[in-house]
């Protein structure tokens, strides 16, 4: 007697629950429209079995994300379906992208040799296309008075742990203790930032999975130092400083603007990649449609999130490659 | 005689006295912390948040653009996954308790298992992402499906209800037991007439504490690859899906100041779920409480 009152009360908070899922399915207008359109598009399958005709799968680095997120907005808004895009990180998407769970894979740093090399012993060929260009900013506070530039050299010795006090750094720098920041190794960024300053040595600095707390502690102390991302730069300018950086084979320091980012002038500048299987460009016609989608919006959405668009013809140039 | 010497008595009395008040205080000091940590956070949650919980907010689908950014895909994923989670572990979990306690020979195996499930509930929630990654993603095929995602947290979650559901039961007196069985019930009537809707109470309590780490656990969707961008809901429990806690934690890295306002609204409504969730399991536990 109490036992079926208890499994009837559990089975209606569970149809409860099932119920609400339900409404709001049929309620969701945009899932509908999605079907159909896949279903012209050559079908797509019910089963979530990665090889379906109509489905588009991407993952990858969390920089390169927004700007795919913007596209695929827009696509879904003038062709009424949209891609899967995941935000694994560069490396783990790299990993899915080799196990052919996706169509595209997002990257903040280019393919490594090893990755080629898996890829190529799971039979998957790709392309390599290039959506914007992120210029990695080195920063510090507004209060910072000290600082008008650094060089590769300089950078090195504050990042390596060398210096101790910014006099350690440049001579006439004030004997005040330095505190570095920077994002931790699951970005990117970090990856980036130590193979062209560190010589691929270990980072020694406070490392930060958030990069708004790298923005707020910079902030925080005029004596302290970070880098990250440019759209993060962008989205402080009025209370951080970016520091005009000398490159290793460069007579001058370079501030990163749009322009200085775009030409590749700023020696921190890095390509945004999409890496697209091949397979799927060729066999799946929304896949197909998706990319050159991409690369005709990809200039809106950089800048739209505080990334630097390629040169035009760039992006024409890569619609031109595509099967 | 003197049996006590009131001069000691006296000397310590003093001593004794401040340190039972102190003692006192310091728990009381122990609870503010807690307590003020937990509304601190909850106030200024709110207060970010407040402002950008609106109707568009809850009906819109992801994006990164803040003022168009909403949560319902997220929503409905979330609650897609508990639908799959909550009765998958609830129904592993009681039972697995029901076995080592009730059925299980008390041996030396036994006592292994026990001791195990408890370790088990340590273990950091990136490998049960791992093991759902492997196992349910890549052997099984399931991909980053509903049905993925949710057994692989339902694993993760089954070691505290199997803990609490076991003490629980353990916690039901042998003497009603000895009566069931003495009254020519069979183990199974005893144990779903007697033990069960006695030890209920304390199970619930343990399944609320799981379902609430579990709508909250990011790390192995992150490792399942959960995806942030979808602009559909899923279909069925073979479809991907967004999760409230993704989302959560995608906004929060955004460089844009919007965002953090957005991340603290989807906090909001994460707990608003939360909250709703254990209000319906104190429903149940109290209709069915039974005290002996």
């Amino acid at each position: 007697m109490k036992k079926s009152m208890f499994l009837a009360a559990l089975l209606m908070s569970l149809m409860f629950i099932l119920a609400a899922c339900g409404g709001g399915n049929a309620e969701d207008p945009t899932s509908g429209e999605g079907n159909e359109a896949s279903g012209e598009s050559g079908g797509g399958s019910e089963e979530g079995s990665g090889e379906s005709g109509g489905s588009i799968i991407g993952d990858g680095s969390s920089t390169v994300f927004p700007i795919m997120e913007i596209i695929n907005e827009e696509f879904n808004a003038e062709h009424g379906m949209a891609a899967e895009i995941g935000v694994s990180g560069t490396g783990a998407g790299f990993e899915r992208f080799t196990a052919g769970e996706t169509d595209f894979q997002n990257a903040s740093r280019d393919i490594k040799e090893e990755e080629v090399a898996a890829l190529e012993e799971a039979g998957i060929e790709y392309t390599e296309f290039l959506v914007g260009t992120d210029g990695l900013t080195v920063a510090v506070s507004q209060e910072n008075d000290f600082i008008d530039s650094l060089t590769f050299d300089e950078l090195y010795t504050i990042y390596s742990g060398e210096a101790e006090s910014w006099s350690d750094v440049r001579e006439d720098f004030p004997d005040e203790p330095i505190t570095a920041y920077g994002p931790d190794q699951s970005h990117g960024t970090h990856d980036f930032f130590k193979e062209e300053v560190m010589n691929d040595e270990d980072v020694q600095a406070e490392l930060i999975q958030d990069t708004n707390q790298v923005v707020s502690s910079v902030t925080a102390d005029p004596n302290s130092i970070g880098f990250f991302g440019y759209s993060f730069y962008l989205n402080n300018q009025d209370t951080l400083k970016a520091v005009p950086i000398q490159g290793p084979d460069s007579e001058e320091a370079i501030e990163p603007t749009d322009e200085t980012v775009q030409s590749y002038e700023y020696p921190l500048s890095r390509p945004l990649f999409v890496y697209a299987k091949n397979e799927s460009l060729e066999n799946n016609e929304s896949f197909r449609t998706f990319m050159e989608f991409t690369l005709e919006n990809a200039a809106m959405a950089a800048e739209e999130t505080g990334y630097v668009a390629l040169p035009e013809e760039d992006y024409q140039e890569q619609i031109d490659q595509l099967p | 005689m003197q049996l006590v010497d009131k001069d000691q008595v006296a000397k310590s009395l003093g001593g004794r006295q401040l340190l039972n008040k102190s003692m006192k205080f310091l728990f009381l000091l122990c609870t503010l912390v807690g307590l003020v940590v937990l509304v601190t956070l909850i106030v200024d949650t709110v207060l970010d948040g407040w402002s950008h919980l609106t109707w568009d907010f809850l009906t819109s689908f992801s994006s990164s653009r803040p003022e168009s950014a909403g949560i319902y895909g997220a929503i409905i994923g979330s609650v897609w996954l508990m639908a799959v989670t909550a009765p998958v572990a609830i129904v592993l979990s009681v039972g697995t308790a029901l076995y080592l306690e009730e059925y299980a020979p008390k041996n030396r195996i036994t006592n292994f298992i026990t001791v195990n499930i408890s370790n088990l509930a340590g273990v950091p929630s990136v490998v049960f992402g791992l093991l759902g990654l492997t196992i349910f993603v890549r052997q099984l095929s399931l991909g980053n499906s509903v049905l993925a995602a949710g057994l692989t947290l339902a694993l993760m979650i089954m070691p505290v209800i199997v803990v609490a559901a076991q003490e629980a039961i353990r916690a039901v007196p042998s003497s009603v037991r000895e009566a069931s069985t003495g009254m020519g019930a069979t183990k199974w009537q005893t144990v779903s007439r007697i033990i069960l809707p006695a030890a209920i109470p304390g199970i619930i309590t343990g399944i609320i504490l799981a379902l609430s780490r579990a709508i909250g656990e990011t790390a192995p969707l992150v490792v399942i690859g959960v995806p942030v961008s979808l602009l559909v809901t899923p279909n069925g429990v073979f479809d991907t899906f967004q999760a409230l806690p993704m989302q959560i934690y995608n906004w929060v890295k955004m460089p844009q100041e919007e965002f953090q306002y957005l991340t603290a609204a989807g906090i909001i409504i994460l707990l608003l779920i939360l909250f709703l969730m254990n209000s319906v399991a104190i429903y149940i536990r109290n209709k069915y409480s039974k005290r002996f």
